[in-house]
């Protein structure tokens, strides 16, 4: 199959991601978004290894997996925070870092 | 050993006893604190004999030793060592300040008891002996101008000892601001004399001067002139004599140390040790001498109108101190110097005799309420008439040989030295006439109430009180302490006066005209480069300057004897009849208002113009204009800090993506 669908696909998915980051208020959904642009990118890398037929591709995906790995301990380990101090579920009622 | 390391030794046991007293000051008790400074005192100036008799015995051609500890500042061209400079001089200031003052320091134990700041003043007087030695042990201008402004800093805190009372803090402040002014003169006379000889230590400047300067030119005169204000701010000549009648609101034995026997004869040791420059610079040599000359004339003639004890023996210290240093810039060195021991003699020992007095008066220094203290307290009135004998010249007494000997020597020079000669004269009446002034009101005519009370043998005791201003005081530390100690009574404070007086008396046979010359001989090692080594009074001049000093002196007692003694009143009804003179002699010769005028309400009103102007307008738009810029600036970027998360990421979204895009078009 021609890199072209994958490249496509991948940022189709990365996209997705994005608009979900954007447009959602739930933390939740935007980390399942954050991981969706994660892995959007994790197929570049990997439809890239498989067309110069290296591992570099790879590996970088498995380091980004990684790190969505740490992202996504520390995202749901503030989220759980959240339920515990019984915080509202919306990112956009949580500014008070603001200037 | 050398007579270096007994040099080393004299400075460091004043610094150990500071010390040890400063750091233990807890743990003293009673006088602990006053034995171990004096023993410090007492061990220098039995390591300064030490250092005598070593040097005594070396050949006089090698008599000027040097040591030194380390390189203290060693740069390109400049070289200098934490050195000392052991030579006749030296020794000779040596052995004068920590003898004197070891002398004090035991009539302080006594004097000082009853003070709550016992410790912190043995301290700091262990300390203000220390700086001296340092300054006149001293072998280049860096350690002697450290020496020198330890020295005022001694000064200063012991000036402003009883730290609660406002007059004495005013006159601390007053004594080191003109310190420093003479301080800056000393630097500036050292910087110059480094950039012309390249030496900083004395034997190679002096040695290279006469090759660099030519005499009288400028750069010398200049130098001199420089060393000239270090001088006079020490030994308060005029102009910068202001401080010293004020610094008599340090406790008593300190204006006797510092204040009349060692550190304001530091300008005159300054002088005699910068000799060789100051004989490549007569212009300048004349100017000091014709200050000292005013000097003590104006000193003598407002002595005789001050009604405050301690200030007349103030004015009479920069009197003397005028003689000396009139002495010095006439290359009178030995006779200037021999003045120089007498007086730090008999003026400790009339110090001493009047802190007995005032403690005797409850505190009180005013001459118009003492009379008829000599039943009462017959020690101190031996003391201080034989103080007053040896100040008024009398012949046979310390002060007649040394004084007379000065003025011959200004004879001998001839020309416009007369002058000195003539005005010298005038100020020996003087001094005889002041001199006894204070003892014939102070001691003669009827018992004044504290006499009668002393003499049933109960000391006065009054509420305690500014001696100056009758501000109510307390005794706790700050202010003085609540029991006074006379002479009669505390065996500590006879002594020193004892040995004193007999020193006041027979100090001057080491230098009898014709007969002996100790102190010529002794310092000679220190002069023989002097063009005026060979300088001899001929028996004519010596024979007139003794006869007209003990009739000068005489007369002086005599008129004295019949102002206060046989017609009481006289001096009240001339004060009546000549308002203006006694009004300018009160005034202090206008001294005081002519600086309040030429530079303390300048600089007031330069203080009010910077406050109200400067700061106002240029300072404050400064802060306010930088604080508008930030503000105008931070609400320009607030905006892009709205807290909301999605927004942040669709910047960062937006920017990756731009920069990509960017990358892109670059790229292809």
């Amino acid at each position: 199959v021609d890199i072209g669908w994958y490249l496509v696909l991948s940022a189709f998915i990365f996209c997705i991601g994005a608009t979900g980051v954007l447009t959602r208020r739930s933390p939740l959904v935007i980390l399942i978004c954050l991981e969706l642009m994660l892995n959007g990118a994790n197929l570049a890398l990997a439809a890239f290894a498989r067309m110069t037929g290296t591992a570099d591709g790879q590996v970088f995906a498995l380091i980004v997996m990684i790190v969505a790995a740490c992202e996504v301990v520390i995202g749901l380990g503030l989220i759980v925070a959240m339920f515990r101090n019984r915080l509202p579920m919306d990112v956009d009622e949580m500014s008070e870092l603001k200037g | 050993m050398s007579a270096t390391t007994y040099g080393w030794l004299v400075l460091a046991f004043p610094l150990a006893g500071s010390i040890v007293v400063a750091l233990a000051w807890r743990s003293l008790p009673g006088r602990a604190a006053g034995l171990i400074g004096s023993a410090a005192i007492g061990l220098a100036f039995l390591n300064a004999i030490a250092a005598l008799i070593q040097l005594q015995g070396e050949p006089a051609e090698e008599r000027i030793l040097t040591s030194s500890l380390w390189d203290y500042a060693v740069t390109s061209g400049v070289d200098v060592k934490l050195g000392i400079l052991i030579d006749p001089l030296a020794v000779f200031m040596a052995l004068v300040v920590s003898g004197v003052s070891f002398l004090i320091h035991v009539y302080s134990v006594a004097y000082m008891e009853s003070d709550r700041g016992y410790r912190r003043y043995f301290s700091y007087l262990n300390f203000f002996v220390f700086s001296m030695l340092l300054l006149v042990l001293a072998g280049n201008f860096v350690i002697l101008i450290i020496g020198w402004a330890f020295v005022g800093f001694a000064s200063y805190a012991l000036i402003s000892f009883w730290y609660r009372r406002r007059t004495a803090t005013a006159a601390g402040m007053k004594a080191f601001v003109i310190n420093v002014v003479g301080d800056v003169g000393l630097v500036l006379a050292a910087i110059l004399l480094q950039r012309d000889t390249g030496a900083l230590d004395f034997p190679t400047a002096f040695e290279r001067a006469p090759e660099v300067f030519t005499p009288n030119g400028w750069p010398i005169v200049a130098i001199c002139l420089l060393i000239m204000v270090g001088a006079f701010a020490k030994s308060a000549q005029i102009p910068l004599h202001t401080w010293l009648p004020d610094a008599m609101e340090g406790p008593t034995p300190v204006s006797a140390l510092i204040h009349a026997a060692t550190m304001v004869t530091a300008g005159v040791y300054l002088i005699a040790r910068t000799f060789p420059l100051f004989e490549l610079a007569p212009t300048a040599a004349d100017i000091s001498a014709a200050i000292g000359v005013l000097t003590f004339l104006f000193a003598a003639s407002v002595a005789l109108v001050v009604t405050d004890l301690k200030r007349i023996i103030a004015y009479s210290t920069i009197s003397q101190i005028g003689y000396m240093i009139a002495g010095v810039s006439i290359a009178a060195y030995g006779a200037g110097l021999f003045h120089l021991m007498t007086h730090a003699f008999f003026k400790a020992l009339m110090f001493m005799a009047a802190g007995s007095v005032i403690a005797a008066m409850a505190g009180s220094q005013n001459i118009d309420r003492m009379s008829g203290l000599r039943r009462a307290m017959p020690l101190t009135f031996v003391g201080f008439l034989i103080a007053a004998l040896a100040l008024g010249a009398f012949p046979g007494f310390s002060g007649y040989y040394s004084k007379d000997e000065i003025l011959a020597l200004a004879a001998e020079r001839g020309g416009g030295y007369w002058w000195i000669y003539i005005a010298g004269t005038l100020g020996a009446l003087l001094t005889a006439i002041y001199a006894f002034r204070m003892v014939f009101r102070c001691f003669f005519g009827p018992a004044c109430p504290e006499a009668r009370e002393l003499e049933q043998g109960h000391l006065h005791h009054a509420e305690p009180a500014n001696p100056i201003t009758g501000e109510p005081e307390d005794t706790d530390v700050g202010y003085p302490g609540p029991e006074h100690h006379i002479a009669e009574r505390e065996f500590s404070m006879a002594v020193p006066m004892v040995l004193l007086a007999v020193l006041s008396v027979i100090g001057g046979v080491v230098q009898i005209p014709e007969v002996t010359h100790v102190i010529e001989s002794f310092l000679e090692p220190t002069f023989e480069e002097s063009r005026f080594a060979g300088l001899e009074i001929s028996g004519g001049i010596e024979a007139l300057a003794l006869i007209v000093g003990a009739i000068s002196s005489l007369l002086g007692i005599g008129i004295a004897y019949v102002l206060w003694i046989e017609s009481p009143g006289t001096t009240v009804d001339l004060a009546r009849r000549l308002p203006r003179l006694h009004g300018f002699l009160e005034h202090k010769w206008y001294f005081d208002e002519l600086y309040d005028l030429a530079f303390v309400r300048p600089a007031r009103a330069l203080g009010k113009g910077a406050s109200g102007v400067f700061e106002r307008v240029v300072i404050q738009g400064m802060v306010g204009g930088t604080t508008a810029a930030v503000r105008m600036g931070n609400s320009l970027v607030r905006v892009a800090q709205s807290g909301l998360l999605r927004y942040y990421a669709l910047l960062l979204l937006v920017g990756v993506g731009g920069l990509a895009l960017y990358f892109l078009v670059v790229s292809s």
